[in-house]
């Protein structure tokens, strides 16, 4: 093994029943680097991970770690702990009724002479770990009463205190505001000093260039290259990643331009909030006309959507949809206005897994019907083989369950649900999230083909450049509360400028 | 800071079932004191009735504070007792039939958590499974009542009639005789299992993988813990602590019969969740199902005591307390949520 | 390889599960009637019999199994769509079933009445109330499920835990007996057909229409799957639910009023003791995952006849009552076993060593 090279992997190919999910893929990783594993959906960089961690076995190929004689192969996860591989992934996987200490040591307790658990040892010891990492937290409270990005935090200091030669850190990112994400690479870099090998894995780029020192590659389950992050400027690794080159998406800009705004109004929110999570806000939104939220994760921009539709049922203030006074409680009232919203989190609250593509795009516009509506059954393949054909989604079949899909088609076939019931206002939050490059385009075009047929949209991401492409206004948000509108000068700068707010001036 | 943390909305659920308790007893004491109620004996005496239910509700707060369920424990009891009452009817000694039935117990749990743990079946419908065969079996071996008496044990009779008499609290009754209160070797069983699983809950790593497991499987799961042996642990202690509730519940009866501790479970359930056991898992502690067995006796005692009411009052006001108590638990969870 | 793929297509019907096990139950009836020397199809034959009080009527193994099979049946179809719309079970139904007979019998004979031949008020107030008596409970238990967000087997326990005793305090502790010829329509036979059957069948007749013409089948599939994404999808998720145990209750007290009909008398401590287990029991027999999302009815219906077919050969095998249960026990066991996922993976890695091993 070369020097200073904790892990390496040789050749790991992996097959699913019918898919090759990884094919003689290499992958090394030095001693105290941060090393980004880049690829679209379906790259296979879970799949290299899992196998990694002793979760998924792989056909072919060696995994070595340093300090091991011979390959190592891992069975569970449990046993890559023991040999120094931890993984902390998006979503937390740590006991939120136990305290931060227990989580810290559970499995690993220091015992006393009765064979009980050292309660005092631990506690100590644990505050003393969380201390060195620069964690400020009470180590015997539960965990369930931190943040995420500290529980996140307290399961990398886990992983930290195990010993760990490697550590890998699966799309932590995903669910943490700026602020947090800063924190997360401060301790990360700590990590690195420290000598600890990182993977970090993650959708945003420029996270990427933030803190790592090495790039590896995948695409289709075959590696594309391992390069120093100097080497490999954004548009290069985004052509690695796609293995395409992306005119299209500069394009966009152009028809949006064109598009004739009409000055009725679609949607006008005064003085509407969400108890806790937004703050009373105005909002206008024209027929044709796509606003963008820009804000921060936790700013409210999600909220703002979730209010105005009747997913959180607003506290105070008034909407008029087209004009008239409204009053909703819940999202079928919104539909019933012609609303339609693709939320966030398009496992919970999208996609219905175990229902055909049939169902989950007929649903909303069966349950605008109401149930002794029926749509008959000729009518539903009708509409599923026509949105199935509009926004190309990829399926073996309109009956094909929508889990059996890649995350950027189920996303299509919720896209889909709603354009089915003809909506006039429809709220995209995150449409394009943890989906590739190609699909993402896809739905940017489309957003801005609906602006044209005079629906209006309320757009919302975290990549203000994708907002900056489709976008006619963008509102800014800023902890719950609605702190401006820009509708010219839309320029990446200016965004971020007043997302920040007014101490970036400073 | 210290004392504010401490009161979160389980410490608050716990404080209304001792509080519950308390007003039930006091309520009890003043309204039938005429008829003994406030004596000693009387609270002894619940807990001598109850002695078998506290060594079961303690196996089911394990159980259910791995998010699981076990309804097997009622036939368990009755196919327990039906071994000890014919074993002995057969001429079998005590201490070896009370030896067999806990290892019966032990092969029985084992099973189950089995195939809650390994298989991953749903832990109702393994237990529902569970409380079909030991009923079935305990017809099986034997379709009427056997009862156990002087002769059939003379050992097991004599447990049954011992009295352990408390130095305190004694009263003289309408014939001037004092009267020392006094409980059974059942109850003294029963708080050792009481404070042994307060303790293995608390202070060792197989109580701590209970919660953690409760809290969320998969991510002990992800810390290593072995969950399916977890899993088939609490099955485990879950029966095996049964069994021993058998041998308490059998000193009070002194009998076999196929209708046996029928709803038994349903009675340990309701305990646990009136003391601030979580059915979701992960919160709850032994100390509370204690005060729910605690409150679930004294509401039949005071129906016994009144002696007018039907006799289905116990039922459907335990039932009353369990609706107010698991509304209470959605409604905490609801604000929480809220907050969040 | 044709062979194999045909296999794997029976497999993979929904139905095969409770099918196979119903099959499996009338050959074991099939090889004990040939073991005692009988006619070894004398499990399918349907013969019309003069009885003193009923008159002419339809008499067979198969007519016993689908009249004594009702309450399960009729039972079945409101725990499966509660089992599809929240992931849990409805462990009251058997408790309610008593209340709603006891309840009936109270309206019929009058409080505290023990036994009458004359009816205190007419037929269908008692039968309606007790009806609506179940709904109610249905209603309660929907309440605490959809709106107060509880687990499903912890909101029932209550009902299940209080209803039977609530029955006992409406009877008056007592037993209470309708004699009267009226009463008794419900659980013995119209013209030569037991009533239960037909009562069953409209049951399942009038909800296989429901599910079929209106879109409640793909709410209640919907809503168990993904509760929350229902609910931004324009579903009142809390109302489907609380539907779907409203639907249970009703079919709780239906059943309640055919086994209190049977027996002309509101027992509380025995009608519908351990029914519950039986319609959890058909649901899971049918097929269906008691995790919720789809469900299939007529599996569950065939489930809930297989499991009476099983009660009666187990009786005809001349196993006592009380033991039966050692046997339900051992094949619920074995059928979940099958199904659990372990199991299933370990049978397809063989297939799939096999199959590799083949080509080798």
């Amino acid at each position: 093994m070369e020097d200073n090279v904790v892990l390496t992997a040789r050749g790991i190919t992996m097959t699913f029943p019918g898919v090759k999910a990884l094919e003689n893929v290499d992958f090394t990783l030095r001693k105290g680097e941060i090393h980004a594993l880049m690829g679209e959906n379906g790259a296979g960089k879970s799949t290299l991970i899992k196998c990694l961690t002793g979760i998924n076995d792989f056909e072919a190929g060696e995994i070595r770690l340093e300090g091991i004689s011979g390959p190592v192969k891992n069975h569970s996860t449990k046993d890559a702990q023991d040999i120094g591989i931890s993984t902390v992934y998006q979503e937390v996987n740590l006991c939120p009724n136990l305290s931060v200490a227990e989580n810290l040591f559970i499995g690993r307790e220091p015992m006393t002479k009765f064979h009980t658990i050292d309660r005092k040892t631990y506690n100590t010891r644990s505050q003393k770990i969380m201390d060195e990492l620069g964690i400020s937290v009470d180590v015997t409270q539960n965990l369930e009463n931190y943040s995420l990005a500290i529980q996140q935090m307290v399961a990398i200091a886990r992983a930290v205190d195990m010993d760990c030669k490697v550590l890998i850190l699966d799309e932590p990112t995903s669910s943490l505001d700026d602020e947090e994400v800063e924190k997360l690479f401060v301790l990360m870099r700590r990590l690195k000093d420290k000598g600890v090998g990182i993977v970090f894995v993650t959708h945003f780029l420029e996270q990427v260039y933030a803190v790592c020192d090495r790039i590896t590659v995948l695409r289709d389950g075959r590696l594309v290259g391992e390069y120093p992050i100097a080497d490999l400027p954004r548009v290069k690794l985004v052509a690695a990643m796609m293995g395409k080159n992306l005119d299209d998406l500069a394009e966009i800009q152009k028809e949006t331009e064109e598009n004739v705004r009409n000055n009725d109004l679609e949607i006008s929110a005064r003085g509407l909030s969400h108890a806790g999570t937004v703050k009373p806000f105005d909002l206008d939104i024209h027929k044709g006309e796509v606003v963008g939220i820009a804000g921060l994760l936790g700013s409210g921009r999600s909220e703002l959507a979730r209010a105005i539709y009747g997913a959180d049922k607003a506290s105070t203030g008034t909407l008029a949809v087209d004009g008239k006074q409204v009053k909703i409680n819940q999202p079928i009232d919104a539909m019933n206005l012609g609303m339609g919203m693709l939320p966030d989190d398009r496992k919970a609250e999208g996609i219905i897994g175990d229902l055909s593509v049939r169902e989950n795009i007929i649903l909303a516009l069966q349950a605008k019907r109401g149930m002794f509506r029926q749509l008959s059954r000729a009518k539903q393949e009708e509409i599923a083989d026509r949105y199935i054909d509009l926004v190309q989604i990829k399926t073996a079949s309109r009956e094909t369950l929508v889990k059996q899909l890649s995350g950027g088609n189920q996303q299509k076939v919720i896209l889909a649900r709603w354009l089915a019931t003809d909506p006039d206002f429809l709220i995209l939050d995150e449409p394009t999230r943890g989906i590739d490059v190609g699909t993402k385009s896809e739905i940017q075009k489309l957003i801005v083909k609906l602006a044209g047929e005079g629906k209006s949209i309320l757009f919302i991401s975290s990549e203000i450049a994708e907002m900056l492409r489709t976008c006619n206004r963008m509102a800014i948000m800023r902890d719950g509360q609605k702190v401006g509108e820009l509708d010219h000068d839309l320029t990446q700068e200016n965004v971020m400028k007043a997302i920040a707010g007014g101490e970036a001036h400073e | 800071m210290q004392g504010k943390r401490k009161m979160n909305g389980h410490t608050i659920l716990l404080l209304i079932t001792v509080g519950l308790f308390i007003v039930l007893y006091a309520g009890g004491c003043i309204a039938y004191g005429s008829k003994g109620f406030s004596h000693l004996q009387t609270f002894l005496n619940i807990l001598i009735t109850n002695a078998g239910l506290i060594c079961v509700t303690c196996g089911l707060t394990i159980v259910m504070l791995t998010a699981g369920i076990d309804i097997s424990v009622g036939a368990l009891i009755a196919m327990d007792c039906m071994i000890l009452a014919v074993g002995m009817r057969s001429g079998m000694n005590a201490v070896v039939m009370v030896l067999i039935v806990l290892v019966i117990g032990i092969a029985f749990g084992t099973f189950q958590g089995f195939l809650v743990g390994y298989l991953q079946i749903q832990p109702f419908i393994v237990t529902m499974a569970g409380m079909f065969f030991c009923r079935g079996m305990t017809a099986v071996i034997c379709t009427e009542q056997v009862s156990i008496t002087q002769q059939t044990s003379a050992l097991f009779y004599a447990w049954a009639n011992a009295k352990i008499n408390i130095p305190f609290g004694g009263y003289i009754n309408n014939k001037g005789k004092y009267m020392t209160p006094y409980i059974r070797p059942s109850v003294v069983i029963a708080l050792l299992i009481l404070v042994f699983t307060f303790i293995m809950l608390r202070h060792t790593k197989l109580g701590r993988s209970f919660y953690a497991i409760g809290g969320s499987e998969q991510s002990a799961a992800m810390m290593g813990l072995n969950t399916k042996k977890v899993k088939m642990r609490a099955y485990m202690l879950s029966s095996i602590l049964c069994s021993i509730g058998a041998v308490c519940y059998c000193l009070n009866t002194m009998a076999g019969s196929v209708s046996q501790a029928l709803g038994l479970e349903m009675d340990a359930i309701s305990s646990s969740v009136i003391g601030g056991t979580l059915l979701t898992g992960g919160v709850g502690n032994v100390i509370g199902s204690f005060f729910g067995v605690l409150i679930n006796g004294t509401i039949s005692s005071i129906v016994k005591t009144n002696g007018k009411l039907a006799s289905s009052w116990p039922n459907i006001l335990t039932a009353a307390l369990l609706f107010v108590f698991i509304v209470i638990q959605s409604v905490f969870a609801m604000l929480r949520n809220r907050r969040k | 390889m044709n062979k194999n793929s045909t296999w794997a297509r029976i497999k993979a019907w929904p139905l095969f599960l409770p099918v196979l096990s119903l099959i499996l139950v009338m050959a074991v009836n099939i090889v004990h009637d040939v073991y005692i020397g009988a006619n070894p199809f004398s499990f399918f034959m349907i013969t019309l019999r003069e009885t003193t009080g009923n008159g002419t009527i339809l008499y067979g193994r198969i007519i016993d199994i689908l009249n004594r099979g009702s309450e399960v049946a009729i039972l079945a179809i409101g725990m499966t769509l509660v089992v599809s719309s929240s992931a849990g079970t409805d462990i009251s139904v058997g408790s309610v079933m008593s209340l709603c007979a006891s309840f009936c019998c109270m309206l019929l004979a009058g409080y505290g009445v023990s036994s009458t031949s004359e009816l205190a008020r007419p037929l269908f107030v008692g039968v309606l109330g007790g009806i609506l008596l179940g709904v109610l409970c249905g209603m309660f238990n929907g309440t605490l499920v959809a709106y107060f967000r509880i687990q499903p087997m912890v909101a029932t326990l209550i009902l299940f835990s209080a209803a039977r005793a609530i029955g006992l305090l409406l009877c008056n502790d007592l037993i209470v007996y309708v004699r009267n010829g009226t009463f008794g329509i419900f659980g013995s036979y119209l013209g030569i057909i037991p009533t239960p059957v037909i009562i069953a069948a409209v049951c399942i007749a009038v909800v296989a229409v429901l599910l079929k013409k209106t879109a409640l089948g793909m709410y209640i599939q919907s809503v168990g799957i993904n509760d929350k994404a229902s609910r931004i999808a324009g579903l009142n998720s809390r109302r489907i639910i609380f539907l779907t145990y409203t639907i249970c209750g009703l079919f709780a007290g239906i059943a309640g009023i055919v086994a209190s009909s049977r027996i002309t008398s509101a027992d509380s401590n025995n009608i519908g003791l351990y029914f519950e287990m039986d319609a959890i029991l058909a649901v899971a027999l049918g097929g269906n995952s008691l995790g919720g999302g789809k469900f299939n009815l007529a599996g569950s219906i065939i489930g809930a006849y297989t499991i009476q077919a099983i009660t009666t050969t187990l009786y005809a095998l001349g196993v006592a009552s009380t033991q039966a249960p050692v046997f339900k026990a051992i094949i619920v066991i074995i059928i979940v076993s099958i199904q659990s996922e372990p199991v299933k993976n370990w049978f397809k890695k063989r297939n799939l060593a096999k199959q590799t091993k083949g080509v080798a």
